[in-house]
């Protein structure tokens, strides 16, 4: 204040100057508040739109969630069924496991899971045969397990080493030597590909991925996926 | 309450209320530069937060040389300070250059084996297209060049 009347020969009045540093600073914090409104608005049409758009896709391609070959945990009668997409190398798929089979222990008998893979790891799918070829042993659960265990052995920097998952393997009881002879089988690439080929068509981009009784989780997160089972039991057990 | 910005204190014939001065004009560009930064940077964000994009790192650069300004700018707005041009140009330059980069990328002016990111997603990718030509390293180009332009303008009107 001091400085300027002493170098203002002319002083303007004071209350125009004053009046003027108000409307600017009005139309600042106006183009403030309507950037920011801008982007909360366009954030949330987003948002609900993309919500929107996965749970049409999941829709139209309910058939392509089950197939016979997954396998199953839990109460083959189960009103709620989870359908996982899962990279065994993914680190989320193997902190997730433990939550997702205490969600099932929380309410016995009325959740099932069946876990299909999507290799987003380069190298991953040689460990997504293995666990196929522990199938036919009617050992997958302890295979994943044990994979999902020493993760961070078998993939560094997401490199995944196959070779060094057959350590992890040796104390689940399954033969080795015949899982070496039939993970390169037939049968097993057509799973792979028929699993990689439905997360194509339902846009699974990243693991792991949950559809519970065919719906997608509107955003990740380990709260979302129990919010969606909470409803959706509620529904199946009134 | 913010304090009251006197473009012109003590310049002689300048600010004698009514009408619009030199200094409000050069108060006006100064305050469109900001609005084209902060436009561009909530863009960005949208890009990469909302719509998960990921930025490729001649982004990232171009980032580095754009955020700052929706904070600078501010600062020489009140009270106005035409001095902020000096600040924020260098700012707006640089950004500007490695926008001209990145364009030059994706129209192919530059051959790909020029390309500095071979980690993560290629700035020659062209992963938002609206009108057959408008992408993001454009629309960054774009903000950029227009920013300098008003810097300029500024500074010239509040030298008049």
């Amino acid at each position: 204040m001091s400085r300027k009347s002493k170098r203002n020969e002319r002083p303007q009045p004071e209350a125009a100057r004053a009046q003027r540093g108000m409307s600017r600073g009005a139309i600042f914090l106006a183009a403030v508040v309507a950037l920011v409104a801008a982007f909360a608005v366009g954030a949330i049409a987003w948002r609900s739109h993309q919500e929107e758009a996965a749970r049409q896709l999941a829709t139209q391609n309910a058939a392509r969630l089950s197939v016979p070959y997954a396998q199953t945990l839990g109460n083959a009668e189960a009103k709620v069924h989870i359908v996982e997409f899962l990279d065994p190398a993914c680190e989320t798929c193997a902190a997730m496991y433990p939550h997702v089979k205490k969600l099932m222990a929380e309410n016995p008998g009325r959740i099932k899971l069946s876990v299909r893979h999507v290799p987003l790891h380069q190298g991953s799918e040689h460990v997504v045969r293995m666990l196929e070829a522990a199938k036919a042993q009617d050992r997958y659960w302890q295979a994943l397990e044990a994979v999902f265990a020493g993760q961070e052995r078998w993939v560094v920097n997401h490199r995944v080493f196959p070779e060094r998952v057959w350590p992890h393997l040796e104390g689940t009881g399954l033969d080795l030597e015949r899982v070496r002879r039939e993970m390169n089988a037939a049968d097993i690439e057509a799973r792979v590909r028929r699993d990689m080929d439905d997360a194509a068509m339902l846009k699974v981009e990243k693991t792991p991925e949950y559809f519970v009784n065919g719906r997608p989780l509107p955003r990740f997160g380990l709260e979302e996926l129990r919010t969606l089972v909470r409803e959706e039991l509620r529904a199946a057990y009134p | 309450m913010s304090p009251p910005g006197d473009p012109a204190a003590g310049a002689p014939g300048a600010a004698t209320g009514g009408g619009i001065t030199s200094g409000d004009s050069a108060w006006l560009l100064v305050f469109g530069c900001w609005l084209v930064a902060t436009a561009a940077t909530l863009g960005a964000l949208f890009f990469s937060e909302v719509m998960q994009l990921p930025p490729c790192t001649l982004c990232w650069y171009q980032r580095i040389f754009m955020f700052p300004l929706v904070v600078v700018l501010p600062l020489g707005l009140f009270p106005f300070d035409p001095r902020v041009v000096r600040y924020a140009l260098p700012l707006v330059a640089i950004g500007w250059a490695i926008s001209v980069f990145q364009v030059l990328l994706v129209y192919k002016v530059i051959p790909e084996t020029l390309q500095p990111c071979s980690r993560g997603v290629p700035c020659s990718e062209v992963q938002v297209e609206w009108l057959g030509f408008v992408n993001i390293p454009f629309l960054s180009f774009l903000a950029f060049t227009t920013m300098a332009a008003l810097l300029v303008a500024a500074h010239f009107r509040s030298k008049s």
